[in-house]
């Protein structure tokens, strides 16, 4: 019989990896990795809202994360810098403020938690939240696909071809914040960025369209994140950071297995 | 009319980079842009696309304007694993029959199952032309489509574009650079150095002083030899 904590664990994160499958091929399209990290490094500061506020965390992170987005694409569209050294300013200051804050916070906070995820503590309240937001991500993700892939391969052909692209691009950031502020409890802040990014990566070595590549990112994900949770319990080891490892290796062996088959 | 723009302005770090520019489009027309680097082309593009909005002046279109747009310099993004199929009807869910029918009537078909960022520029080229027809557009808006394109494929392209012309009910408005290669199809040339010095048929423009000017005696008088050759041999009659 397996333990209801492990359940959950597993089922949370199934529910991640399905949606950073998807996410996550466009952050590799668009070359938005440092975007995201950016994004997820502000996280940090959402939690010590939420728990200064006494709300939820994962509220508190969506509404920083959001304001955070906006900045940068504010910043990004002044030009002032270049966009790589504006978001590694970005994400290292946004982390930083978020460490203090929850160090000035009265209630003692778990900071490794945040950091490297704690993907065993899932409650069955935050399961059922998980679920929700699956489901969500998935509906809108599907409904815009094309169009995003679209606009990604070419905006102003969309653009030309009256595509909202305003529209699905804010779609499409919200969708990732939405996954920012879940991932957070399953991989951590310093390591969402690789949940998004190397499932992608690998299914890219494997795929002829789009949608094929979403898919196989998807399944890298959920195989990787379940051998992660057992492999750590097995050995004791950190969660979030085994999953990773896992993704890695997954990565490694599917390098040259795509070279031989020649896709 | 098909698109207008009237009196449009716009002005960057206090340069004016169109000055009251008036251009119509028509029912199956054809028109080039043709000017220096930096005559606001492309700017005068993105406005009567609706991507920039004119800081004076307006954009009319007819209520039917359906545009498909065929940018400058398009690149594939390696990382995007897409055929030419699907990126064709990634805007418009149309079945493998109408796709394969117009693939082969422009000599595209063995391209269909290919990766987009495998193709050449050239075969990249046509797949995107394909695939804005596949929008069934009545304005097809090119921004210096040659523009990586060797001499050759650049002769086929126009071809292929002159062809698009003839059989479709289709108006094209092209940003291009080479004015000698679209003489024969293009119905109106606009001269554009931030205003416009001068449009009309491409053999009266390259008699204008303006033109002659911005361009120099050579190229205008290669131009005009071109259209010379090319009436004599087709009408049969000397046109000086």
């Amino acid at each position: 019989m397996i333990d209801s904590y492990i359940l959950n664990a597993l089922y949370a994160g199934i529910c991640v990896s399905i949606i950073g499958g998807g996410l996550g091929c466009f952050i590799v399209w668009k070359k938005m990795a440092y975007f995201g990290d950016s994004l997820s490094h502000s996280s940090l500061l959402g939690i010590a809202l939420g728990i200064a506020l006494g709300i939820n965390t994962t509220i508190g992170t969506f509404v920083i994360c959001s304001v955070f987005a906006m900045l940068l694409i504010y910043l990004q569209n002044k030009r002032i810098l270049s966009n790589d050294t504006l978001l590694g300013i970005l994400a290292h200051s946004s982390l930083s403020i978020g460490i203090v804050s929850i160090s000035l916070l009265k209630e003692k906070v778990n900071l490794d938690s945040y950091l490297f995820g704690d993907i065993l503590t899932v409650t069955s309240e935050e399961l059922i939240w998980f679920i929700f937001a699956t489901l969500s991500v998935l509906t809108v993700l599907y409904s815009i696909w094309n169009k995003l892939v679209l606009i990604t391969i070419d905006a102003n052909i969309a653009r030309a071809e009256k595509v909202n692209t305003n529209l699905i691009q804010a779609a499409f950031l919200a969708l990732l914040i939405i996954f920012v502020a879940t991932c957070v409890k399953i991989v951590g802040i310093l390591l969402i960025t690789s949940m998004l990014i190397i499932p992608a990566a690998s299914a890219k070595q494997l795929s002829k369209s789009p949608f094929q590549m979403a898919f196989f990112s998807s399944l890298i994900g959920v195989l990787s994140v379940i051998s992660g949770v057992l492999a750590s319990i097995l050995l004791d080891t950190p969660t979030g950071p085994t999953i990773i490892m896992v993704l890695v290796i997954i990565f490694i062996i599917i390098f040259p297995i795509s070279k031989l088959i020649k896709i | 009319m098909l698109l207008k723009s009237q009196n449009i302005s716009v002005v960057r770090k206090k340069k004016e980079i169109l000055k009251n520019i008036n251009l119509e489009i028509d029912y199956n027309d054809f028109v080039t842009i043709i000017g220096p680097n930096g005559a606001g082309k492309s700017m005068l593009l993105k406005c009567l696309l609706g991507f920039f909005k004119p800081d004076n002046g307006l954009i009319v279109s007819s209520p039917d304007l359906r545009v498909s747009y065929v940018p400058q310099d398009f690149m594939a993004e390696k990382s995007i694993p897409i055929t030419a199929f699907d990126f064709i009807r990634l805007n418009k869910n149309v079945g493998k029959q109408e796709i394969d029918k117009i693939s082969s009537e422009f000599s595209v078909k063995d391209l269909l199952n290919k990766q987009i960022s495998h193709l050449s520029g050239g075969e990249l080229q046509k797949i995107l032309i394909v695939r804005s027809l596949i929008q069934n557009p009545n304005l097809l808006v090119l921004d210096e489509p040659t523009q990586n394109l060797d001499v050759s494929a650049q002769l086929i392209f126009y071809r292929f574009l002159n062809q698009i012309f003839l059989e479709r009910d289709i108006s094209i408005l092209m940003v291009s650079h080479d004015l000698h290669m679209v003489m024969s199809s293009t119905k109106k040339v606009v001269c554009l150095s931030n205003h416009i010095c001068c449009s009309g048929e491409p053999l009266a423009i390259t008699k204008d002083p303006e033109f002659i000017s911005l361009f120099g005696h050579d190229f205008a008088n290669m131009m005009s030899v071109y259209k010379h050759d090319y009436t004599h041999q087709h009408n049969g009659d000397s046109n000086d």
